[in-house]
Order: C-alpha cells, then structure tokens, then sequence
C-alpha cells in the first residue's frame, strides 16, 4: 500500500482464563485446555468443559498437537478493510476437540477447488508484535488438493 | 404442573404495523423509528399509548423507549438477542398476560440500519470471546459469519451454489408482488451466480439488503382479543433458546440444532400442530442458505434436502408452501434485526392484508435466528 496507511488489524486481548493460550502462542506452542471427566479437549479456553452431558470442572492444560482438519470456511472477496481479499476465514476442527477460526496461509489465489471441506491443517505461528502471537493454519501432510495448490 | 399448552390461544396480536416506509430513511432516528412503528401499532389497535402497561424492545433497552415515549409501564422485557428477539418478545408477553403481570403489551422494533442515524457501533471489544477468537481473522459482520458453516453443508449433503440461489430467485418472485420491496426486478439463479461474490459461497444477491425502518405489535389476552377494530392473530405456540455467539462455536454446521431440538419441538408442542398444519411460513432470510437449515431442522424435510426443495421453487408463488411472501429480507427489506418485519407479515396474511394474499390461510410460521444461528425464536400464529 503505497501513500496510503491500511487500517489496523484487530488483534486479541487475553483475559485471566485465555492468558495461557496467549502466552503459549508466544512461545509457539498450542495450549488447550482437555477435561479429565469426559477425556475430551475443547477450544476456546474456560475453566470448565462445555460439553453438554459433562461440565466437569475438572480441566487441565495440556500442550496440543497443532493439527486439526478444515472443518468449513468461507473466501472473503469483500470483508474487513485491514485485509487483503480474497482471504480464508476458516474454522479448524482440532485434533484434541474443539473447533477454532482462524485463516489459511500460504495458499494465493484461494478458491474451493484448493480448498477441500475436511483437509488436514496444521498450525503455524505468526508473530504480529511482541504482545500477539496468532494461531494460523496451513495445508498439512496428507493435504496434496492444498499443497499442490501452493 | 405449569404446561406451555395451556397458554395456546390465550393472547393475541390486535395491532400490528411498520414505518410509514421502510428502505432508506436518513430522516428519521433509532427512538424515532420505534415511536413511528409503536404509533402504527397503536391506531391500527384503535389505542393510545396510555392504554399500554407492557413494554418489550431490542437493540435500545426499555428504558429509553419508555423515556422517550413518557409511559411507566409494569412490565418489561428487554431481551436483545438479534433479528428474532421480537418473536421471542411475543412468547414472553403471552405468560406476562397469563400471570396477569400486565393487560396491553407493546413490541417495537426500530432501526437504522442503513443511514446509522443514531444508531450505535458494531462490534466487541477486544477482550471479549469474539474480540480474542474470531475478530483477528478478518470477519467483517455478517456476510463473513453467518456464511462460515455453509461448505460443510454443501460438503456434507451436496447442497449447490444454485440451489443458495434459487431461494433468492423464489423470494424475489415474491416481492414483485409487494410495492413496498426494495428490490422488485425478477432475477434468475444466473443473475444471482453471476452478482459479485462477497464470501465464497455467497454471492452479493445471496445477501440481505440493508435498509431503515421499524414495526411494532400489540399483545392483550383472550378475554379482550375481539374488542380491537382487526380480527385477532392468535398466538398458538413459541419456542425460545440460545446456543452460541461466535460463529466458529455452533454446535453442528450442518443443523440447526436449537430449532430441531428445542424450538421447532416446543412450538409444535404447544400449539397441539405439526408440520402438515402449516399453509405460510416466514423463515428469517439474512441469506439464502438460512431458509434452508430452518426448513430441515424444523422437520419440513429431511436433513440435506432443503438445497433441492429450494429448488423445485416449493417456497415461491404456487409451491407448496409460501414463504417469505413479502419478499423477504432478500429484497423486501432488513433493517438488521429483521424478525418483526417476518412477524408483521404473517399478521397480515393471517388478517387477509398481504400485498400477495395467499387464500384461505389460517396458521402461519415465523421463525428466526438472532445473530448467527446463536439465538433462536419460533412462533406458531393462527386466526381461527
């Protein structure tokens, strides 16, 4: 963007139940929270499991695999100003449980054919600034339709 | 034991009516839009807002539409949870009735969508669960929210962008029939795969408008029900629930799960009725694809078979069942929270006053989200 500032990105605050997700990100590493009751992971962070049938408050963070699937998405062609479009707002179903949104990268010119409802993902960190670290996600192994897009 | 049956047919709508106008208003305010609705309301109802002891409204609380209005009513909901908070209103003014917590309750909707003409921002802030988990990915309002779950729809059940269209073609054919419609020209599903694309895979013609305007209801109980100059609209049943806020946290993608577990069931229930009994239905359209998860999760059909009833035209002029006879948020209009303006529709098909009056129909479905699939509000209206 030559002579012309893009507006800000919008970028998260933490607060005291998500801070270790936050600062897990910094460190590049996925910290979810996994309920002992039901032995399921869930997304985001809260000190009790959302499962409905569970709500245990018995939840412990553990370190995720950073893996998921592309569980349905959306190609933006006219969405928030700070982004470049067409971009992917996607929401990954993750390994341990849960679903997150987030947006693939390193996939140009993105289109549904590229884009597989059930993909593998796999994280990757992008460092904003020195306080937000953000969970994107990429084509993973085992994904040829995205890699060989890319 | 208290059961919601008993509350069938216990109150009524006996005033119903919109803005003078509704589309582009950058004359009128929020608080303006509400009193214009609620003032219609009131003379269609032959009352005055003296006579009213109940208040419900979203997206400005009771308090200041009871300031602005100078009324000290004794009951009030402010239940704010989107475009279908108005249906919910109804349900909760029916038990107000039935408890006797007030005789003449008033809903209005009011809002300027379009021009922002006192109108607030949109948006969280950056601590809440949508600043921190959806707001960084660039989601831009509803297009880019309400449309995440789609593909895996059309992943799992083979839903296609033409059948997405053929529900705004359908909706379009009705609001040719209505004078007061934004958008009037007839389209083809060409005309809708070929409109500018604003998040894969909804098309600019796959969205809702976005306009100003307002509506308002009057609700009274039985005893008083046939007092009014109109013929009463019954209330026969309701549902209520609520199941997420962020998009990315819906429970299943595919379904609809508060209207098929909750609300649907509830409302069928409560009205002794099922899905045979339904002859008009007005299935909030913010996109072509939310008609589709209602009707299968209401039980019209199956699940994955709403892309291809869409298709067969079964909601447009002469299909099995009429939807959206107004023209729908699609091309009537949609101020935002467009709930009231499905709710004064069936009101006016129920009452013989549509623009596209349907014969012979005595019991009518409303039912809508509020935000995205996050809330969800059924009602069952019936004129017998």
């Amino acid at each position: 963007m030559v002579g012309q500032q893009r507006m800000q990105k919008p970028l998260p605050q933490a607060t005291p139940e998500t801070q270790e997700f936050w600062d897990g990100l910094k460190r590049h590493e996925l910290r979810m929270q996994h309920c002992n009751t039901c032995d399921r992971g869930y997304f985001y962070p809260r000190p009790f499991c959302p499962y409905p049938g569970c709500h245990s408050r018995d939840v412990e963070w553990r370190t995720a695999s950073g893996k998921g699937t592309l569980h349905s998405y959306v190609i933006a062609h006219r969405g928030h100003p700070a982004f470049e479009p067409p971009y992917v707002i996607a929401v990954v179903a993750l390994e341990e449980g849960g679903k997150m949104m987030t947006n693939i990268t390193g996939l140009d010119d993105p289109t549904p054919e590229k884009l597989p409802v059930d993909a593998p993902l796999e994280i990757v960190y992008q460092d904003v600034d020195d306080e937000v670290t953000l969970p994107l996600w990429k084509a993973g192994v085992g994904s040829p339709q995205i890699a060989a897009a890319t | 034991m208290p059961d919601s049956r008993n509350l069938s047919h216990k109150a009524a709508i006996v005033g119903a009516a919109e803005t003078d106008t509704v589309g582009v208003l950058p004359d009128r305010s929020v608080l303006q839009l509400h009193a214009e609705s609620a003032f219609n309301a009131l003379a269609d109802a032959g009352l005055t807002l003296d006579d009213i002891d109940g208040v419900a409204t979203a997206g400005v609380s009771p308090a200041q539409l009871t300031e602005y209005l100078g009324i000290m009513p004794k009951w009030i909901d402010g239940t704010a949870v989107g475009g279908g908070s108005f249906l919910i209103h109804v349900g909760h003014a029916v038990a107000a009735i039935a408890a006797g917590y007030c005789d003449t309750v008033l809903i209005t909707h009011g809002e300027s969508g379009r021009s922002r003409v006192g109108a607030g921002g949109f948006g969280g802030a950056r601590q809440s669960m949508s600043g921190q988990f959806e707001a960084p990915y660039g989601v831009a309002g509803p297009p880019s929210m309400f449309s995440v779950p789609i593909a895996r729809h059309m992943k799992v059940y083979g839903t296609t962008e033409e059948q997405l269209a053929a529900v705004s073609v359908a909706t379009r054919q009705w609001a040719q029939q209505n004078p007061r419609a934004m958008m009037r020209d007839p389209i083809t599903i060409e005309d809708v795969l070929s409109s500018r694309m604003i998040a894969w895979p909804l098309h600019l013609l796959n969205c809702c408008l976005v306009t100003d305007g307002g509506g308002a209801l009057i609700v009274v109980s039985e005893e008083r029900a046939n007092d009014f100059p109109k013929k009463p609209v019954w209330v026969l049943g309701r549902g209520e629930s609520s199941q997420h806020t962020n998009i990315s946290q819906m429970w299943d993608f595919t379904e609809w799960t508060a209207a098929a577990k909750i609300t649907g069931p509830e409302a069928f229930r409560m009205a002794g009725l099922d899905q045979s009994a339904i002859q008009h239905a007005m299935f909030y359209d913010a996109f072509s694809h939310t008609p589709i998860y209602a009707l299968e999760a209401l039980g019209f059909v199956g699940p994955g078979e709403g892309g291809p009833w869409f298709a067969e035209m079964n909601s447009a002029p002469g299909g099995k069942l009429p939807m959206n006879t107004n023209g729908g948020g699609l091309s009537y209009t949609h101020t935002g929270m467009y709930g009231m303006f499905a709710i004064q529709e069936s009101v006016r098909q129920l009452r013989g006053e549509a623009p596209a009056q349907l014969d012979n129909v005595e019991v009518s479905m409303v039912h809508a989200p509020g935000g995205m699939f996050s809330a969800t509000s059924t009602l069952i209206l019936g004129n017998q």
